[in-house]
């Protein structure tokens, strides 16, 4: 985001919106009890102000992460949006990538039941479950166009099970998809190899330095 | 939508290696180095524990492996395997060392004698690792392994490099990209040629590093404080231009003669000349009293 070029920046920006923009509008419903309307106001807001005014240029990884500093950018913009009680019009002559607010909604409903007790940490969660789907989609894609017709199936079913049903066993894998326990042992290793792979790139395309790399890596593996 | 049990099973995926198809079982995290997490694991082909360091990134990072499986020194732990995880990410298993680090075995008073014996052994490695051509980079005490037969051994040799003053340096930059020109290091033990991420990184990088560990054992002794402030010179062209001149030195000091770096007033080095030559000193006025006496004798 701090290239000469007007379609790097863009591109980096995009990137950007495309990993934040469903924590941005989740926190916005919880902590600041938005509407669904006016959080999807707000979180278009929000963006097409970071880029118009080049919020983010000042973000010094050495300081903080660029999350909590996103999030402190974003608190400070609602906090003046409210006071003015300037309802935001989307739109604005900047189009940014499609944002589909229904199935941020739908989500949020789906969560809930939990409780927050830690904005931070839940902006993080959402932030990790958003790159974690980025790179699931990626396999799924990935995996379609190489042929390779039972990767991803397997990965979903045994590495993206929910509690709402017990995790099936490698066996019992084998047995649906009419594979020996090894070849499944197999395909979900290299599953889980280029899932890695497909969240490293993804890290390395959200941060605009080596440094904020090394440390988002180091967040991610501990 | 990812469920929640999938995010953290995923998220502990990325903290906990799959090492599916190795030999090897992880028992516990021994700690973070440059560039990766070192675990303690068990190799089970052969019923032993070792230090298995698994590196953050996917391919490229073999550089550190090879350095140390080069280096065949007392003072740096020997490399057992090296290979490749499931998910990508490279690894090498080396000898567990058992023993404290620097900075937690100089926490315990010890004599100033005792730790630069240490100190001395640490300049030998790292001596011993530029005549092969390898910059270490981010020397300090969390680096350095005192183990319980009193073995010193230099860890985490991740950012270490080709020397680029030597025609002996053979070592491929990080696989991380970051060359010699990178900043890598610890910022308290970095030389201002290092922090400032300028092209050539010399020896002199490291020679500064020991000066900065060097001034944590001085402790306020005159020429050991001196040497280490010639070490950690700003201008690498004024501090020891090798190891082996800076621990020359600290010898010096040892042996109880003049250092290099410091210059003495002269009643400390009449203290120092009566201290190194007791005996000799303690002989001749020994026999001067005694012809004093026996002259005066004959006299009477």
């Amino acid at each position: 985001m701090r290239s000469d070029s007007a379609e790097v920046r863009r591109s980096a920006f995009d990137a950007m919106v495309a990993a934040y923009w469903k924590p941005v509008f989740k926190y916005v419903r919880l902590k600041w009890r938005a509407s669904p309307d006016d959080a999807a106001d707000l979180t278009q807001g929000f963006f097409m102000r970071a880029f118009e005014k080049d919020f983010f240029a000042s973000f010094d990884p050495a300081r903080a992460r660029f999350r909590t500093y996103l999030r402190t950018c974003l608190d400070g913009f609602v906090a003046n949006a409210r006071q003015a009680d300037a309802r935001l019009k989307r739109g604005g002559g900047v189009t940014l990538v499609p944002l589909d607010f229904d199935e941020a909604e739908r989500e949020l409903s789906r969560q809930a039941g939990n409780a927050i007790a830690d904005y931070d940490a839940y902006f993080h969660r959402e932030w990790l479950r958003g790159l974690f789907a980025a790179a699931a989609a990626r396999l799924r894609d990935d995996c379609a166009a190489r042929g390779r017709r039972d990767r991803y199936p397997l990965f979903e079913a045994y590495d993206l099970a929910g509690d709402d049903r017990p995790r099936p066993t490698y066996a019992e894998l084998a047995r649906r998809h009419g594979l020996t326990t090894i070849d499944v042992t197999n395909e979900l290793a290299a599953a889980r190899r280029e899932f890695r792979r497909f969240v490293v790139e993804a890290l390395r395309q959200q941060c605009a330095s080596d440094e904020e790399f090394e440390n988002e890596l180091r967040g991610l593996t501990g | 939508m990812i469920p929640e049990p999938a995010i953290d099973r995923l998220a502990a995926m990325f903290r906990t290696p799959d090492l599916t198809g190795t030999r090897y079982e992880i028992i516990s995290t021994l700690g973070r180095g440059g560039m990766g997490v070192v675990y303690l694991a068990r190799d089970t082909a052969l019923d032993r524990e070792v230090a298995l360091k698994i590196f953050d990134r996917p391919p490229g990072d073999a550089n550190e492996a090879r350095i140390i499986a080069r280096l065949e020194h007392p003072g740096i732990v020997p490399v057992h395997d090296f290979g490749e995880l499931p998910d990508g990410r490279l690894f090498y298993a080396m000898k567990r060392v058992r023993g404290d680090r620097l900075d937690r075995w100089m926490s315990v008073a010890r004599d100033l004698s005792d730790r630069l014996a240490v100190f001395l052994r640490v300049c030998e490695t790292v001596a011993f690792a530029h005549a092969h051509g390898v910059v270490h980079r981010d020397l300090k005490p969390e680096n350095v392994m005192v183990g319980e037969f009193g073995e010193v051994l230099v860890l985490d040799w991740g950012v270490a490099a080709a020397d680029p003053s030597t025609s002996s340096g053979q070592a491929s930059s990080t696989g991380s990209g970051q060359g010699v020109s990178a900043i890598v290091g610890t910022p308290q033990y970095m030389a201002p040629e290092q922090a400032r991420g300028d092209a050539a990184i010399d020896q002199r990088a490291d020679v500064f590093a020991l000066g900065a560990m060097l001034a944590g054992i001085a402790r306020g002794v005159a020429p050991v404080a001196a040497i280490a402030r010639k070490a950690q010179s700003a201008d690498a062209a004024l501090r020891y231009q090798s190891v082996p001149a800076l621990a020359a030195d600290v010898n010096r000091y040892l042996a109880g003669r003049a250092v290099e770096a410091h210059r003495e007033p002269l009643f400390d080095r009449a203290a120092r000349v009566v201290r190194r030559n007791r005996l000799a000193i303690l002989l001749v006025l020994t026999y001067l009293i005694v012809r004093v006496m026996l002259i005066f004798l004959f006299r009477v």
